[in-house]
């Protein structure tokens, strides 16, 4: 990096680093259409048959070549590769096969039930994990071991057994919260925890021993040489050292959430793009597949962006270098 | 590797006796694998039924001393299917995860070793396999390939594939350009010797902590997919699929749920515990 001084270097630089995500996230998309399109045409099979409901459909020859026609199958390969990739461009994601409606409204009715599911999980997450952080720093032992266990859960118990032990316990059991989605912000619950334990465990590992590692610190030492209390080493300094490797590993997270996703949303009967790739997987309907890679994948190039940035909001290490 | 190993062990303060004492996780987890290692190696030893046999009289019967975990719907005993389950889903898991360290062995080679261009695309490439990360890019594999066993497998190893490989270039580039590489070049040895005798012994150690820790995410998201219903069928007696088929039930019959999903929770921490215990030996 050049170290250019004065607004307008700083701007060039922003504009510099905004232009290279901005490409980064075209060739994700690209290379994400292009890996399906010519994945799917690597497989034996009839697209148009696929269409149609599998080979077992017993499709006839007119609906196959009407099927054709319609999504451009009867054309050259190379010319239903580059419809598809100027199809894209204008923000047309094609239509599904199973539900004969354009993709792209369809995700666009999903994506708010998995965007509600996953924000509210991450920051019971962050809460947790921060708490538990907190906690151990300043309780020790004790603390320390409800940690690491909370650490091991959130690494081996997979999502779909803890929803199922969830719902054992609070709906069956108890009785306390509805075992499926009710519409309703207690329906929410449940399929906030499941999505949000996992993570928590392992975010707050790593926030545990960068936090000790802060309190531990010359800087730590020398806020309480100018007779900062612990209480203000804590909140000041501490915190903002636990929130580094969490913000650094937010590229993990999202993969937690969005796979987590289409577990959780499946079990309580949630709407949303998890449950939405799923059915698309099951019933091979390859546009909607596409439809929600690409909207994965352009959210996991926007939560990288914006991680970057925050990592040199919360780190002035990283400015500097 | 032996030499370069006892040579960092003679360092003061690098490795103190408290990094080597087996802790009380890692006994626990021990247990479990050799519970699990006998479980695949002689299950007929361990479970009372035949994981099989249908005995519909006997269905939806709670824990009880004959039938330690329950029955299930058609009267099967949950615990020996349990048992019977965990060589396909252990074999699951170490296949998918020898595919994801082969693909990644291979990738992390070519970015290590194949010069600037190599690199740069096989970066790119991971760019973009890791913009669909966790269960996503298995799921978009089997959109394309089809439900089953052996695609499923194939879908956990590919999605693991792309961390394993980061992490082998990663190794690879640090001893590149580490003293004892150096020092070979500079007597003069071939390219392949090099390559042979200095980077991949040391860039594949680390391989081996990744593997023990890999192996419990690559059980839990195989079971996924089969619970999800895109892998091994219902009737099988593997973790994830006991786990989809109790899912009707959970209502009346917790202990079908409950008891296979256990199984899965316990691999997959005894191999995180086994996991770090390796990495913190070897790494410091």
């Amino acid at each position: 990096m050049t170290r250019s001084s004065g607004t307008s270097g700083r701007l060039a630089a922003a504009a510099r680093w905004f232009l290279s995500k901005f490409l980064g996230a075209v060739f994700v998309l690209w290379a994400v259409t292009t890996l399906i399109f010519f994945g799917i045409r690597m497989i034996p099979g009839d697209p148009a048959e696929a269409i149609l409901g599998g080979p077992g459909s017993q499709a006839s020859a007119a609906a196959l070549a009407q099927v054709r026609a319609d999504y451009g199958l009867d054309q050259p390969l190379v010319a239903q590769y580059f419809g598809q990739l100027a199809r894209l461009v204008q923000g047309d994601l094609g239509n599904s096969y199973s539900l004969r409606l354009p993709v792209a409204s369809l995700l666009g009715e999903q994506l708010p039930a998995t965007l509600t599911l996953a924000v509210l999980s991450l920051i019971l997450a962050w809460v947790v994990a921060l708490g538990l952080a907190t906690w151990s720093t300043l309780a020790g032992r004790g603390a320390s071991i409800v940690s690491s266990g909370l650490e091991i859960v959130g690494a081996a118990v997979p999502h779909f057994w803890l929803a199922s032990v969830l719902i054992l316990l609070f709906s069956i059991n108890l009785g306390w919260l509805p075992p499926v989605n009710t519409g309703s912000a207690e329906g929410l619950i449940l399929p906030v925890v499941t999505l949000a334990l996992p993570l928590a465990g392992f975010l707050g590992q790593v926030m545990r021993e960068s936090m000790l590692n802060a309190t531990t610190s010359p800087f730590a030492l020398s806020a309480r040489a100018r007779s900062e209390t612990e209480g203000g080493v804590l909140f000041r300094h501490s915190l903002r050292h636990a929130a580094i490797p969490g913000i650094a590993l937010s590229g993990w997270a999202f993969g937690s959430l969005i796979s987590g996703a289409v577990v959780v949303e499946t079990i309580f009967a949630r709407p949303g793009l998890g449950r939405t790739l799923l059915s698309a997987v099951t019933l091979r309907d390859i546009p909607l597949v596409t439809g929600v890679a690409l909207v994965s994948a352009l959210a996991y190039v926007l939560v990288m962006a914006l991680s970057d940035v925050a990592e040199r909001v919360a780190d002035p290490r990283v400015r500097a270098s | 590797m032996s030499m370069m190993s006892k040579v960092r062990r003679r360092i003061p303060g690098r490795t103190s006796q408290a990094h080597r004492k087996v802790t009380v996780p890692e006994m626990l987890a021990g247990a479990v694998v050799l519970f699990l290692v006998a479980a695949v190696a002689f299950p007929a030893a361990l479970a009372p039924f035949d994981p099989l046999a249908i005995n519909p009289a006997d269905g939806f019967q709670g824990p009880s001393l004959e039938h330690w975990f329950g029955t299930d719907e058609s009267g099967r005993d949950i615990y020996s299917r349990v048992i019977f389950g965990a060589r396909p889903s252990l074999l699951i898991g170490a296949v998918a995860t020898a595919i994801g360290i082969g693909l990644a062995l291979v990738l992390g080679s070519l970015a290590g070793l194949g010069g600037k261009a190599l690199d740069f695309g096989v970066g790119r490439l991971l760019e973009v396999l890791f913009a669909l990360p966790g269960l996503l890019l298995a799921l978009v594999f089997i959109a394309i390939a089809g439900p089953g066993v052996v695609t499923s497998t194939v879908a956990v190893g590919l999605s693991t594939a792309p961390g394993y490989a980061r992490i082998i270039r990663g190794q690879i580039i640090q001893v590149r350009g580490s003293g004892m590489v150096e020092a070979a070049v500079v007597l003069g040895r071939t390219r392949w010797q090099i390559v042979r005798r200095h980077l991949l012994p040391n860039a594949l150690s680390p391989v081996f902590v990744i593997a023990t820790l890999g192996l419990g995410q690559a059980v839990v998201w195989a079971s996924s997919l089969s619970f999800l219903g895109l892998g091994e069928p219902p009737p099988a007696a593997e973790w994830g699929a006991m786990l989809a088929a109790g899912r009707t039930y959970l209502t009346t019959a917790w202990w079908m749920t409950f008891f296979p999903g256990l199984f899965i929770v316990f691999t997959a921490a005894a191999s995180t515990v086994l996991g770090r215990g390796l990495q913190r030996r070897m790494v410091r």
